[in-house]
């Protein structure tokens, strides 16, 4: 009974655990370890005695290990003031309730700007969503070992330079949610890819900007970020072939389509807009909601898409986002009026993608000879086996017409 | 906690230079938000590579030769000592900081080791 029991709190109420006394120990490890000695106290008391709260007694016995260790390590004299803080703010707490949710802060600790990009990923993972160091490793095709000294490297910059364990004030708060918000979306997008198609992965991303979501519903953002998500995944399935071969959106089968993910998309993306602030999440998820609305490129409404677009482009300028822009508009107002807005990206000549739109609007407009070179040149480009595939075959298609 | 603001590869206009009396007031203005927050401890200027000297004792022997110890194309021109609560605050102010816009300001926390005593001399106002 006891092993199943501990397990099942640990597991339901470990981050909040964790972000507790993260807080008041101002040190991962330390708070990573107590909470692991509380664990195995638990299993040998528990069968005697089972606590009424299990999630106050857990934080408890964490803090008395906490300061054992302290002690054992002879920090105890230079680390008075935190242990004594420690006590009072425990003491005074009889249930998690009164302990409050401190996975926000965790949360903006974990992402804070002060810490590589990876090792911010990484520690998200690891501390808010749960994983192990070898699950992280795998998920992001690192060794193990260099994973795990990332991680050690982080937990002691944000005790040795004293990282904030706070929510950003109001004033820096926008900065530091897009610096969340983005750890989130790398999460999602690194299980997207054809060589790392990651189902658990995105679906614990999604549950990462749920909660992120969740805990600041004053945040369109935030909560446009879970749309779009939601929006991409519902069509992970149709994105490859079996072999790995990307399939245009043109070309996928809308009936795999998950439409669970799409309403629930939808209405997260609406709720988000009735905040009236669109930001680039918002915008891109709005997007992605009208071709999950179409039934193929034929009824897709092109003009609302290209409208879109210049708004995202107003907002967060990038000459990617200005060729996606062109694509639309291509659609919208046909391939002259896409191949006059390609023509004038600049900062992206080594794209592939760049060629390769450039080389279909050439083929629309009747112009075989330059679209031959610019399939060409785009395959040169293309680091990925899968669109190196595709493009070979474009110009193959091209060839024998 | 104290932080270590390290000012590399900033030239701001010396006296008579154009631009100077702005910059000299945007300086100040920035070390009167420092103590605002009771957060100055120290700051100065480091005169540049070519006035450095370089200490090391050997076998009892003092060898000592010109230049800086570590030969960098970076130039570390000044710091400051601030005494802020977290990292965050250093970096708040290190970023309204006007040498952060000509050159970049690395930000280090500083260590009190438990038992060494560097408490200033009291004659000794700091420079």
């Amino acid at each position: 009974m006891t092993a199943p029991l501990v397990e099942r709190v640990y597991r339901e109420h470990r981050a909040r655990m964790l972000a507790a006394l993260v807080r008041v120990l101002g040190d991962f490890e330390l708070a990573e370890d107590s909470l692991q000695d509380a664990c195995a106290t638990a299993l040998r008391r528990w069968p005697d005695t089972v606590p009424d709260d299990p999630v106050a007694w857990l934080l408890t016995v964490a803090r008395n290990r906490a300061l054992d260790r302290l002690r054992r390590a002879k920090l105890v004299r230079e680390r008075e003031p935190v242990a004594e803080a420690t006590m009072t703010d425990f003491e005074a707490e009889s249930s998690l309730a009164e302990v409050g949710d401190e996975r926000l802060s965790l949360i903006f600790t974990c992402c804070h700007p002060a810490l590589a990009m990876e090792a911010r990923v990484a520690l998200t993972l690891q501390a808010v969503v749960g994983l192990t160091a070898g699950q992280i490793a795998r998920a992001f095709l690192v060794a193990e070992a260099t994973l795990a000294q990332r991680l050690v490297r982080a937990k002691r910059k944000i005790r040795d330079a004293r990282i904030s364990l706070d929510v950003p004030a109001d004033h820096l708060l926008p900065e530091r949610l897009a610096g969340v918000l983005a750890v989130v979306y790398l999460i999602f997008t690194q299980g997207y890819t054809a060589e790392h198609d990651d189902a658990g992965l995105r679906r614990e991303a999604i549950r990462l900007g749920k909660l992120v979501a969740t805990l600041m519903p004053d945040e369109p953002e935030a909560t446009g970020l879970v749309a779009l998500l939601l929006l991409h995944d519902s069509r992970s399935v149709t994105r490859h072939t079996a072999d790995g071969d990307v399939v245009l959106l043109a070309d996928q089968d809308r009936a795999r389509w998950n439409r669970a993910e799409i309403a629930e998309g939808v209405r997260l993306l609406d709720r988000a807009l009735r905040h009236g602030t669109p930001g680039p999440y918002q915008l891109q998820a709005a997007i992605a909601a009208q071709h999950a609305r179409a039934t193929g490129t034929a009824d897709t409404d092109w003009a609302a898409i290209a409208g879109l677009y210049a708004e995202l482009l107003a907002v967060s300028p990038s000459p990617v986002v200005a060729l996606n822009h062109a694509v639309a508009v291509a659609m919208a107002d046909g391939p002259a009026a896409g191949l006059e807005l390609v023509e004038r990206i600049e900062g992206i000549e080594r794209y592939h993608l760049l060629h390769a739109t450039r080389a279909d609007l050439l083929h629309r407009l009747g112009r075989p000879g330059e679209a031959a070179a610019a399939y060409r040149r785009a395959h040169e480009l293309a680091a990925n086996p899968a669109d190196r595939r595709f493009l070979a075959g474009r110009l193959t298609a091209l060839d024998g017409s | 906690m104290r932080y270590m603001l390290l000012i590399y590869n900033c030239d701001p206009p010396g006296p008579g230079e154009p631009g100077f009396e702005e910059a000299l007031a945007r300086i100040n203005a920035f070390a009167e938000e420092c103590r605002r927050r009771n957060a100055m401890v120290a700051g100065s200027k480091i005169q540049d590579e070519s006035t450095a000297t370089t200490v090391q004792v050997r076998d009892g022997r003092a060898l000592i030769t010109d230049g800086p110890f570590v030969e960098t194309h970076e130039h570390l021109g000044g710091y400051y000592i601030l005494e802020c609560d977290t990292l965050d605050e250093a970096l708040e102010l290190a970023t309204s900081c006007p040498f952060a816009e000509l050159g970049a300001i690395e930000v280090r926390p500083l260590f009190a080791v438990p038992g060494v005593d560097n408490t200033p001399s009291a004659a000794v106002a700091h420079e």
